[in-house]
């Protein structure tokens, strides 16, 4: 009963905790009734991963209408991964954010909080989920929406203009999306995506067509930060409240990417983003751009936040960089990074909050002398880093070695050069970290710090494990990721 | 013993990670910390001690940890070369381990559990890396060698260390993952493997001007053997505190790369490839080099430890260039190398530290005269020099016998030459020290009364000065191994 009716709840639930969750009067009732709707969300993520690693699909039709009619959920073993790392990503999140917004948010908004969570929540899993083109605009809406309120509730002020920056930015990408929507409806006269993709392909040359595309390629590219599209990012993760940023950062330009995946490859088709729209050409020069440049930015940040968040832009350059090889090896690897790039940047959000809850601030200078006075905080975070470098034996290892096996596979040997090269950046921008860390005395007259509540360390040590066994155990991550760029990609031939 | 050979390549790996373990649970009770380390740095020479007969027979224990991707495995292999590494390492931590205790309390050095902690993690590495079935788990260790020396290089926490550490991390990290890395997945790429087979890997997959290219990525991408310009990070590194500098930049760390680079040579690539690679010569050619300037270097060094390091420069090269001649009896030579300079050179770093923990004095200018003081340690240090010059009756001279074997076996005589030279510039920067310490009286106005450092330091120094001489007398061992590294079993 309930298992067939679970693509429903898994978007239904969090939609409706919401509302409830903000009629909650007490503000520790709250925070557990949220953590409990989160954990709740990932079993049911988990559940949709086993009942699709085969390869198998599971179709629902909301409210009993049946497609061309209603709105259908399409469940396969691609977007359960990413439903997967979603509400992963939100079971550690959301019960160290009732500790970490403590002393970042006044009492009075914790509620509006934990509620604007569960929509983003929402939001980001019904992208994921849905089978209709247009329910995708409403869901990203609602993410977005919520994501613009959860950003602007950070301490400093300048989070109130991080916040709108996102939102201009954020809206016209939406309306992007909505008119290549609109003109794929157009055109067919359909919303669901698989009679879009059927009917698409038998278009053929057509202006209205190329527009859609490219309306739709730029309306994403805002959404997951693709360089120069990128420029709404660093603001906004570095404003966010701590938990918002890790939540945001593991998750939100994942949920864009996977959306970009499916309407290149499902509805426009191999055959049109491909071979008639060349799209790999264009993505491969931007995402090698946002590799470098970004990368050498973060080198320069004097807040940690605002480093990790340009390395986010270089992550996303890799993710896209896998889609413009055009294998099964370089989806595989995109796919890969999906996972292991929440891993690695949700677990150094997540120290880093932990840091921010001690000291009080996230500039690199305030963290002067925690190797000593937070010896468990920092050494998660040196292991971050060493992830995020690329080290064996972690996550980011892995994709890396895809991202390069794609690469020689093509015979690009100078993008074999130019990730190792960024790897080396990477090892600059984490390093000057741990030094100041390490290295330098507590200023003079601050605050004794001791080490962060184990309501913020176990959360962030539970991601930081992750990255080593996942790094080590590549069975899951590697096995779903190969099937999903199989299925994306036909098989190799 | 009922102890299976792959159970032992496990115990060998765990006993330094366990003495860690203890070393931490123990850090408030020095003496119980410290009788920890001396325990488990000799339960780690009891077990490669173990593992060298079945070696010797012929056998090749292995032991497979996980497959991380599809053939990536993390595996590990005991072969001669390998064993022989490991032997010098787990012969030296204990020794090293009673020198440190010494010094460590003789200059009240603060952060000791840290300090015992990392090398006992460096100590695992050493042993994963010595004990490597292929590229991916050499390499893996290889960067936990780095991350975990870098606090111990950067012991002092002033701002001259963490420089010096930036120097070391820096060209470490950035040679290893800019150039070993795509090294070993073009190795992967052309081969499908990276394991080590005696004879090779490569034979057929690759030839011309790539082949030599490759090499000159291993050969440059292993910055622990500080092949120039990629020795800058081990001067740097003799700001770490004295045992470090002995332990592991004159052993370990510096043996990790040449051997690495010998065992790459020989189990990677093969002699036989090699020989027909163009332009070969010329990486022999900057081995040369290396060895001549890095003596020079040394002839004008003042600071004690600096000179030492400049000379282990030197010396790696010596290994480096040994497997280059692309000779089997240079191949002997320079595994041989590896055994005997890490006995002579630990002496010296020992003497140097003994004389800094008891007198405070870091020059050569400031040695006058010091034999008197300090017999027991000037006669070490005598005999590690003598090594380091290769003369008899001392272990040096029977590596660089058979380099110079291998080199006229194979007509270098370019080879030849560089190496009687820097034979005459080691006379040139070690006699003086010797003469002044002996012949010279001290000066009268920096006179400061002490004697001989600490019992437990001129215990250990004796240990290995005496080592040096053994090896020279009964060289069975070392040889024996060394003469099967590489060589296809049957």
């Amino acid at each position: 009963m309930t298992m067939e009716h679970l693509p429903a709840l898994q978007v239904v639930l969090p939609l409706l905790a919401a509302p409830l969750c903000f009629l909650i009067p007490n503000n520790r009732l709250a925070g557990l009734f949220t953590t409990l709707v989160s954990w709740i969300v990932f079993v049911f993520a988990i559940l949709l991963v086993i009942a699709t690693r085969d390869g198998s699909e599971i179709h629902y039709a909301f409210g009993g209408w049946e497609p061309p009619w209603g709105i259908e959920y399409t469940v396969d073993i691609l977007n359960s991964y990413v439903l997967l790392i979603v509400s992963g990503i939100a079971a550690v999140v959301f019960p160290y954010s009732l500790t970490s917004i403590k002393r970042e948010i006044p009492e009075s908004q914790h509620e509006l909080f934990f509620s604007s969570m569960l929509l983003c929540l929402a939001g980001l899993l019904g992208m994921t989920i849905t089978g209709d083109a247009f329910n995708l605009f409403v869901l990203l809406e609602i993410s977005s929406l919520s994501s613009y309120t959860l950003i602007s509730l950070g301490r400093d002020r300048r989070a109130l203009t991080a916040s709108f920056q996102y939102l201009i930015m954020g809206t016209i990408g939406a309306t992007f999306i909505l008119i290549g929507v609109g003109l794929l409806y157009a055109l067919t006269g359909t919303l669901n995506m698989a009679d879009l993709a059927v009917r698409i392909s038998s278009i053929g040359e057509s202006r209205t067509l190329q527009a859609a595309f490219t309306f739709i390629l730029v309306g994403f590219g805002l959404k997951l930060a693709m360089f120069p599209l990128h420029l709404w990012l660093p603001n906004a993760y570095a404003f966010a409240p701590s938990a918002v940023s890790a939540f945001l950062a593991a998750t939100a330009t994942k949920v864009a990417i996977y959306a970009l995946l499916r309407f290149l490859f499902t509805i426009f088709g191999i055959e049109f983003s491909f071979e008639a729209m060349q799209v790999h050409w264009l993505l491969m020069p931007l995402a090698v751009i946002a590799i470098l440049f970004a990368s050498l930015v973060a080198v320069f940040q004097d807040d940690i936040k605002k480093v990790l968040a340009y390395s986010s832009v270089a992550q996303i350059g890799y993710m896209l960089l896998g889609i413009s090889l055009f294998s099964v090896t370089g989806l595989t690897a995109t796919l890969l990074h999906l996972f292991n790039h929440a891993l690695i940047k949700g677990g150094l959000f997540l120290t880093l909050g932990a840091m921010a809850y001690s000291v009080g601030s996230t500039n690199i200078d305030s963290i002067k002398g925690l190797g000593k006075a937070m010896p468990l905080t920092m050494a998660a975070f040196v292991v971050g880093a060493l992830s995020l470098i690329g080290v064996p034996l972690t996550v980011g290892f892995i994709s890396k070695w895809y991202l390069i096996l794609a690469s020689l596979e093509k015979g690009y040997w100078p993008l074999t050069i130019i990730i190792l090269i960024s790897s080396l950046i990477a090892v600059m921008y984490t390093w000057r970290i741990i030094e100041k860390a390490y290295f330098q005395p507590r200023p003079e007259g601050s605050i004794d710090v001791s080490e962060a509540p184990m309501s913020l360390l176990i959360p962030a040590w539970l991601v930081i494990a992750a990255n080593i066994y996942f790094g080590v155990q590549t069975q899951l991550s590697t096995g779903l990721a190969t099937n999903a760029a199989t299925m994306l990609i036909g098989a190799p031939n | 013993m009922g102890l299976q050979a792959s159970d032992l390549i496990i115990l060998a790996l765990t006993i330094p990670l366990f003495t860690g373990a203890g070393i931490l649970l123990t850090s408030r009770w020095p003496n119980i910390r410290e009788g920890v380390t001396l325990t488990g740095s000799i339960l780690l020479f009891a077990t490669v001690i173990a593992l060298l007969p079945h070696v010797l027979d012929g056998e090749r224990p292995t032991w497979e940890l996980t497959e991380i991707l599809p053939g990536l495995k993390l595996s590990f292999t005991v072969e001669p070369l390998g064993m022989m590494f490991a032997l010098v390492a787990a012969t030296l931590w204990p020794i090293n381990s009673l020198y440190s205790i010494g010094y460590m309390r003789g200059n009240k050095e603060s952060n000791q559990t840290r300090f015992y902690l990392c090398f006992a993690i460096a100590l695992s590495s050493v042993i994963g890396i010595a004990f490597s079935g292929n590229l991916l788990t050499l390499f893996v260790f290889y960067e936990v060698l780095t991350l975990s020396t870098y606090p111990l290089v950067t012991h002092a926490g002033h701002i001259k260390a963490r420089d010096a550490g930036r120097v070391y991390l820096g060209i470490l990290i950035s040679t290893s993952i800019g150039l070993l890395l795509p090294a070993i997945i073009w190795v992967w790429h052309l081969t499908g493997t990276t394991d080590f087979v005696a004879g090779g890997i490569l034979k057929g997959h690759i030839d011309g001007p790539l082949l030599t290219l490759l090499a000159a990525l291993f050969i440059f991408g292993i910055g622990k053997a500080a092949v120039m310009p990629i020795h800058k990070w081990l001067p740097a590194a003799m700001v770490a505190p004295t045992p470090v500098s002995a332990l592991l930049h004159a052993v370990a760390v510096v043996k990790a790369g040449v051997f690495s680079v010998v065992k790459v040579i020989a189990y990677i690539f093969g002699l036989e490839i090699l020989r027909d690679a163009p332009g070969i010569d010329w990486l022999l050619g900057i081995a040369c080099f290396t060895v001549v300037v890095a003596s020079f270097v040394a002839l004008q060094q003042d600071n004690l430890k600096r000179r030492l390091a400049y000379s282990t420069i030197g010396q790696l090269s010596y290994v480096v260039m040994g497997a280059l001649i692309l000779a089997p009896l240079s191949l002997i030579g320079a595994a041989l190398h590896i055994v005997a300079h890490a006995f002579g050179k630990i002496t010296l770093f020992f003497a140097a530290g003994a004389i800094y923990t008891a007198s405070k004095k870091t020059d050569v200018s400031q040695l006058n005269g010091i034999a008197k003081r300090m017999p027991w340690t000037m006669a070490a240090f005598s005999i590690g020099a003598l090594s380091m010059i290769a003369l008899p009756p001392v272990a040096g001279f029977l590596s660089k016998w058979y380099l110079l074997l291998g080199a006229s076996q194979s007509q270098q005589y370019m080879a030849m030459a560089v190496i009687v030279l820097s034979t005459l510039l080691t006379a040139g920067y070690f006699v003086p020290i010797i003469y002044a310490a002996y012949l010279k009286d001290e000066d009268a106005e920096q006179q400061r009364d002490h004697g001989e450092a600490p019992l437990p330091m001129v215990v250990a120094l004796s240990l290995t000065a005496g080592g040096t001489l053994l090896l020279f007398f009964f060289p069975e061992i070392p040889l024996e191994l060394a003469q099967s590294v590489g060589v296809v079993s049957p």
